[in-house]
């Protein structure tokens, strides 16, 4: 109860005031954003900024029903981080070091998945060079696997890696678009669904309006 | 100046809401003639209209000080919308930084009324400095272009929209009017161009004047909004300016001429890159950019016009 209402002290006054005036967001398609879960949003990653753009999408009385699913190794390692990203960003920490067994895994993203979350993971796996997607891995498949009926929802960011790109502490204002693209389901194997969220993404790119249309 | 507002300035203010009140009852009007219309874009333009006046005349009545700052944050979005929208590289990060620090230091020289440091800032310091900056990273793949896009950023969204609020610190010439006069002339002026290019453009729009830039640009449209608001120009110069009916009726024939080329500079912009709107701040409207375009031009130039004429 503590945590929900910290979250939404933290995104009621400081994330959206920033996210409205140092950043400014360009949505498009904001009434395909699932609601209600059990839910997945699959997000390109560009930025640790990412996740709070997209948590700020959602109105405050749900956002505690979002929940970022995030690696282990960088965001527990630090006890600091390791609190605000458990009670204030409500993430689900995943071991990506393979030791964990397959069964064991998943159990945090089961639970969340019960108990009707809507879940971010982001199919890239990192965040890697700004504004360029990274071939897409496969776990989204694979925690899907035993919930065929959770919809996988492409969301396309862009402009967030000129912001604050991986390796920067310096914010700098830029606008950037998000537009939300139509849930699918994981489909037969993982290829497949790999292949339709790269599908989705290439065919939101040109309603980016911070994208250079020239360039590709 | 909290809550003293100049007499003629109160009755354009007055004038204006009028005018808001017109369009408000015609949509109305229209979606009681015409209810299955779809009317979402119509609804959205007047309400963002509804807003954007609210919040002018709010920082108007409030401060001379508030209005600074109020177009110290249109200048911060403009920019921010430009440099989102153009091919920037991410070396250039950091002297982007350095251009968002330049909108409080120009505002500063507006609000202390230090004229010869206001006109040459940007022009000259920060023009020399991007460059100096962008040396010190090192980055010289794309050197050239990157260069000229930021200065050029800050010359439109920074350089020219402070021309606004430097209106306010001139001394105040017509005592009926105030500052605020000055500022409601010029916004008004402008925008109402706009509106009339658009309305003769869709009543007698023929020929076309730059085709291959913005197709919906006609001469019909082009003549006559500039006859309609040099001749409204000329008749409320007197009033809420220090300007003369004749030379209300110059500046109503330059506001015209110089709305109209912002307007298309920045439909080059918009079409080079290949978007339609430069943002989605404004609902009905787009970006910021997409309103304030034709004002880039006009605030200069009037400002110029005035201060040639009068200080």
């Amino acid at each position: 109860m503590i945590s929900r209402i910290l979250k939404i002290l933290f995104f009621g006054l400081i994330v959206r005031p920033i996210v409205l005036l140092i950043l400014g967001l360009n949505v498009l398609n904001r009434h395909k954003l699932p609601l209600s879960g059990p839910a997945l949003l699959a997000p390109n990653h560009n930025s640790h900024l990412d996740t709070i753009v997209l948590l700020s999408l959602y109105p405050l009385s749900v956002i505690h029903k979002v929940r970022p699913v995030a690696a282990a190794d960088y965001f527990m390692a630090n006890p600091l981080i390791a609190w605000f990203s458990l009670n204030i960003i409500g993430i689900i920490p995943l071991d990506r070091s393979g030791k964990t067994h397959r069964d064991n895994l998943f159990k945090g993203c089961m639970e969340a998945f019960n108990n009707g979350d809507i879940l971010i993971v982001f199919p890239e796996g990192s965040r890697g060079e700004p504004e360029r997607i990274k071939p897409l891995k496969k776990g989204i498949y694979y925690l899907l696997k035993d919930k065929c009926d959770v919809q996988v929802t492409p969301v396309l960011m862009h402009g967030l890696g000129k912001a604050l790109p991986r390796g920067e502490a310096l914010l700098v204002p830029f606008n950037c678009d998000v537009i939300i693209g139509d849930a699918i389901t994981i489909g037969s194997s993982s290829t497949e669904l790999t292949h339709a969220l790269s599908t989705a993404y290439e065919s939101l790119y040109p309603f980016c309006i911070t994208r250079n249309h020239r360039e590709k | 100046m909290i809550l003293t507002i100049p007499e003629h300035s109160f009755y354009a203010m007055l004038g204006v809401l009028g005018l808001l009140i017109i369009g408000s009852s015609t949509r109305f009007f229209l979606r009681y003639k015409n209810p299955n219309k779809d009317d979402t874009e119509l609804r959205q333009r007047i309400q963002s209209w509804w807003w954007m006046i609210a919040l002018l005349f709010f920082v108007l009545i409030f401060s001379t000080h508030a209005t600074i700052i109020f177009f110290g944050l249109i200048s911060f979005l403009a920019l921010k919308e430009f440099l989102s929208i153009v091919p920037t590289r991410l070396a250039d990060r950091r002297v982007i930084f350095w251009l968002y620090l330049s909108i409080p230091i120009q505002y500063y020289w507006v609000s202390i009324g230090w004229y010869g440091l206001f006109i040459i800032f940007i022009p000259v310091y920060v023009f020399l400095f991007i460059p100096m900056r962008m040396v010190f990273i090192g980055e010289t793949k794309g050197f050239i272009k990157s260069a000229g896009i930021l200065h050029w950023s800050v010359m439109l969204t920074v350089f020219c929209i402070s021309h606004i609020a430097f209106l306010l610190t001139l001394p105040n010439k017509n005592v009926l009017a105030g500052g605020i006069g000055l500022i409601i002339y010029l916004l008004f002026t402008t925008q109402f161009n706009d509106v009339c290019q658009y309305f003769w453009g869709k009543l007698l729009g023929k020929h076309k004047i730059i085709p291959n830039v913005s197709p919906n640009k006609t001469w019909e449209g082009f003549i006559g909004g500039l006859l309609t608001v040099t001749l409204i120009s000329g008749f409320t110069a007197p009033l809420l300016t220090p300007l003369t009916v004749i030379q209300g009726l110059g500046a109503g024939c330059i506001i015209a001429v110089s709305g109209f080329i912002g307007d298309v500079v920045l439909s080059a912009v918009k079409r080079d890159l290949r978007i339609k709107d430069s943002g989605h701040l404004i609902p009905g409207h787009g970006g910021i950019l997409d309103r304030i375009d034709s004002l880039i031009y006009t605030a200069p130039i009037f400002f110029h016009y005035l201060y040639y004429l009068h200080y």
